[in-house]
């Protein structure tokens, strides 16, 4: 008795507290609830701006579109109508979902996709690594890897194909000036803020047709996943009352229009050869060899060959490949030298002694294996930004341009130092060397995260100059990550710190001289 | 027909970490169907190793070159008190440290989580020719340090605060018994140290869901006063979470299964010491290492009261209650 007096009460307290604990949830993204784009200044004059690759629109194609008062414009309405009167909860939350904006919504995806397809390929039998084949992309492994370089490239290709598609896009909706469905019948809703530009072509579709083009040269596994974005988006203007079904399809043939010009450029850019051939790796070690220096070997067991060796020949969009020579920083200390054991000795002094919060500005900046890349992160840093500044669409799609421009071409400026150099990592000259995050598979000097940092810090820092130091302040955080995670001496930081704000200042340069002002 | 159930004052501890893998290192001090009788106290230390050089990517068995042979120490101190003889309180807190024989990953080590359990004996009763007996069990746990738990596999833990609630019953006839366990664990969110992580999709937050997690349990062996030694199976099935995609790195929200064959054994003397030492083998997982596990402990049980029973006293008085 004096059991169940005491003992169950007790007991059953435990119950209840054990089961009120069991309430959570899904985590949702941050980005989810992002609110509806209402920008500022629509940007009317954005068909007057400096394009990154088109140069007129008079090989562009958009048709005259049916009239104000056409049957078939009648026709389009009434389809709206019909979508608007039986709205469920699904298109409801679709239409919040794309109003936070069409290129903030493709660039999540791009940036989702580098993530989903950033994994080193797993080994053969025989120790040696099969590559991805452009060919035969859904085979494994499928293409691409989306390392950091392959990932700057993508995103610098989307994004400016984005920008000088919506310029464009402007220059048809000035010249054809058919306004949003709600404008022209007061019985379409506007379940989305406003707008006073024309509808026709539809800016959200100029930016899902340059998607699909782009996307079929840089992802082409996932098109199916692409075009169901696609419609998602589609059903989202129409349901919204801000396009009708002509303004989408002449918007999105637009896109296509111009993407196709940045593909073609794409195939020509020496992309597909940066991988290099076993000769090349070869020749690569010899050379360093040569110089008395320790040439750069993997630190992947089997041995990897060397990450996209030859996309330091890629051909940038903010200079020329002369340039690229031009930038390159001096090579780093000798390992004879004095400096070179100093630094070594750092890197091994904080493997060892690492804080608890150094530790952590080690992972938030890792952007490793499985991550979207650095890129990929000032991206994500970017939008977080542009969105509080109620930008146009075109506006969005030209920041991200010059900022990814940036990235790509400190990507090559970059990748032409490792391998100009090819000097080992500090855990190749000294086995102690433990490192906090993976150790990438090329050389050291200098580091990716400090010249694509740099690059987006430098750019940012521009258009946002409220912002005063964060951007750079964050620059220097995600470099000093790489020595504190121990897979970088401190030159390679430094250094990559300053080769990378150099690049940004091309993109700053532009973008001062494209005439949309900031 | 009364049956042999000194046994069930014996206390024991024995420590047993049956969940082989490193980031599920935990004491597990509540799975056995013993109890320790009423101000009685039992401190308590438990070395454990554990290791493994071949691992399952969802279900993909492969070994990995750049991690060798990942390893973990875990030395946990607990404490046992019986509130009363069908109430025990158990307290435990281990001390990791974790290894990768190759690569470059630096080893981590820490004080892990504190778990506190309560273990409740509702019935006990003769069925056939045996004790039957039911338990409840309910604990929680939390860490005790600011270790990282996105670094995985050398981890030293998940960081979920975990409340488990388990079931358990045992059947004894004389020396030989068989329990029988299952365990539901909610476990926490828990937080990362960067913005955004890709599982099956890219989420932007530094939270992380983790799926519950349940736990089933058989034991069976020989016990008497002085001497226990028993086979045990668990296993152990995340409910929810998300596959190792091939050659990518672990994730604290992974679908982490496996199941595991061991022995235990421990010997007490009437001073009240006691030894226990045991192993397991972990014969079929998912997204964990294929860990062989070892340990040895020591503990020491004691009266708190005026009254003090030795252990001798305490197997006597049973031994009196079943003539």
């Amino acid at each position: 008795m004096r059991l169940i007096k005491y003992h169950i009460p007790a007991f059953v307290i435990c119950l209840i507290a054990l089961l009120g604990y069991g309430c959570k949830k899904e985590v949702i993204s941050n980005t989810q609830n992002t609110v509806a784009l209402a920008p500022t200044n629509i940007d009317l004059a954005a068909d007057t701006w400096k394009p990154i690759l088109i140069t007129g629109f008079s090989d562009l194609t958009v048709a005259t579109p049916d009239a104000v008062g056409s049957t078939a414009y009648t026709a389009d309405l009434n389809e709206i109508k019909a979508l608007q009167a039986n709205l469920t909860q699904d298109q409801k939350d679709n239409i919040k979902y794309w109003s936070a904006g069409a290129v903030l919504r493709w660039n999540e995806i791009l940036r989702e996709l580098v993530a989903k397809y950033n994994l080193p390929p797993y080994q053969n039998a025989d120790g040696s690594y099969p590559a991805p084949s452009a060919a035969n992309p859904f085979a494994y492994p499928q293409f691409p890897f989306s390392n950091p370089p392959y990932a700057a490239r993508s995103y610098a290709y989307y994004s400016a194909a984005q920008y000088d598609a919506l310029i464009a896009a402007y220059h048809f909706k000035k010249l054809y000036n058919r306004a949003a469905p709600y404008k022209n019948d007061a019985n379409v809703q506007a379940l989305i803020p406003r707008s006073d530009l024309p509808a026709y072509p539809s800016e959200d579709a100029v930016v899902a047709g340059s998607v699909i083009e782009t996307m079929k040269l840089l992802f082409p596994t996932e098109i199916a996943y692409i075009e169901s974005k696609e419609n998602d988006e589609k059903m989202y203007r129409l349901a919204s009352g801000a396009n009708t079904r002509s303004d989408w399809d002449a918007g999105e043939s637009l896109g296509r229009q111009v993407a196709l010009k940045f593909v073609a450029r794409a195939r020509g850019d020496r992309a597909g050869a940066a991988i290099g051939t076993p000769a090349l790796w070869a020749s690569l070690q010899a050379n360093a060899a040569a110089t008395g220096e320790t040439p750069w070997i993997s630190r992947e067991l089997p041995l990897r060959p060397p990450m996209l060796p030859l996309f330091s020949k890629v051909k940038p969009f903010l200079f020329d490949s002369l340039t690229v020579i031009a930038l390159r920083p001096p090579p780093p200390p000798s390992e004879k030298s004095d400096e070179f054991q100093k630094q070594l000795a750092e890197v091994m002094s904080l493997s060892k002694n690492i804080t608890r919060e150094q530790n952590a500005t080690v992972a938030f900046w890792a952007d490793g294996v499985g991550t979207y890349t650095p890129p990929g992160h000032w991206n994500a840093i970017a939008a977080d930004e542009f969105a509080k500044q109620n930008y146009s669409e075109v506006r969005w799609a030209r920041n991200l341009a010059y900022l990814n421009m940036a990235e790509m071409d400190a990507g090559i400026v970059c990748w032409d130092t490792k391998y100009t150099y090819f000097n080992a990592r500090p855990s190749q000259i000294n086995n102690n060397v433990k490192t906090l995050t993976g150790v990438p598979n090329f050389p050291a000097y200098t580091s990716g995260h400090s010249n694509f940092s740099a690059a987006a810090a430098a750019f940012l820092s521009y258009l946002l100059p409220d912002r005063g130091t964060k951007f750079t302040d964050m620059a220097q955080q995600a470099a000093m990550s790489r020595l504190y995670g121990g897979i970088h001496y401190r030159i390679d930081c430094e250094m990559g710190l300053v080769t990378g704000a150099k690049v940004g200042q091309y993109a700053i340069a532009k973008a001062q001289a494209d005439g949309a002002g900031n | 027909m009364i049956k042999n159930i000194h046994n069930k004052y014996i206390k024991i501890w024995l420590v047993i970490c049956l969940m082989a893998c490193v980031q599920f290192a935990k004491a597990q001090t509540e799975e056995d169907a013993i109890m320790i009788p009423k101000n009685y106290i039992c401190p308590a230390f438990m070395y454990s190793y554990g290791s493994w050089d071949h691992y399952w990517e969802g279900t993909f068995k492969r070994n990995n070159l750049n991690l060798g042979t990942v390893s973990n120490k875990m030395y946990t101190g607990a404490i046992v008190y019986g509130i009363s003889d069908k109430l025990n309180a158990i307290v435990s807190a281990p001390y990791i440290t974790t290894n990768a024989s190759a690569g470059t990953l630096q080893g981590q080590k820490g004080i892990q989580d504190l778990r506190g359990t309560i273990k409740y004996l509702p019935y006990e009763g003769i069925i056939g020719k045996g004790v039957f007996s039911v338990y409840a069990i309910a604990g929680y746990s939390l860490p005790l340090s600011n270790y990282v738990a996105d670094f995985l596999p050398v981890a030293i833990g998940l960081r979920s605060k975990t409340a488990s609630l388990r079931g358990m019953v045992d059947y004894q006839v004389k020396n030989f018994f068989v329990t029988a366990s299952g365990q539901y664990n909610l476990r926490s969110d828990i937080t990362i140290d960067r913005s955004s992580y890709y599982t099956t999709m890219l989420i932007y937050s530094n939270r992380v869901y983790m799926p519950n997690v349940a736990v089933y349990n058989g034991r069976a062996g020989y016990r008497s006063a002085k001497f226990r030694a028993e086979f045990v199976a668990e296993n152990s099935t995340t409910l929810g979470g998300f596959d190792i995609r091939k050659n990518d790195s672990p994730f604290p929200s992974n679908r982490m299964n496996m199941t595991s064959l061991g022995a235990a054994f421990k010997y007490s003397f009437n001073s009240g010491l006691e030894f226990s030492a045991g192993g397991s083998h972990v014969i079929a997982g998912r997204n964990v290492g294929q860990t062989n596990m070892f340990s040895g402990g020591i503990d020491y049980l004691f009266s708190l009261s005026s009254k003090k029973k030795t252990n001798k006293a305490v197997v006597k008085e049973v031994n009196k209650k079943q003539s």
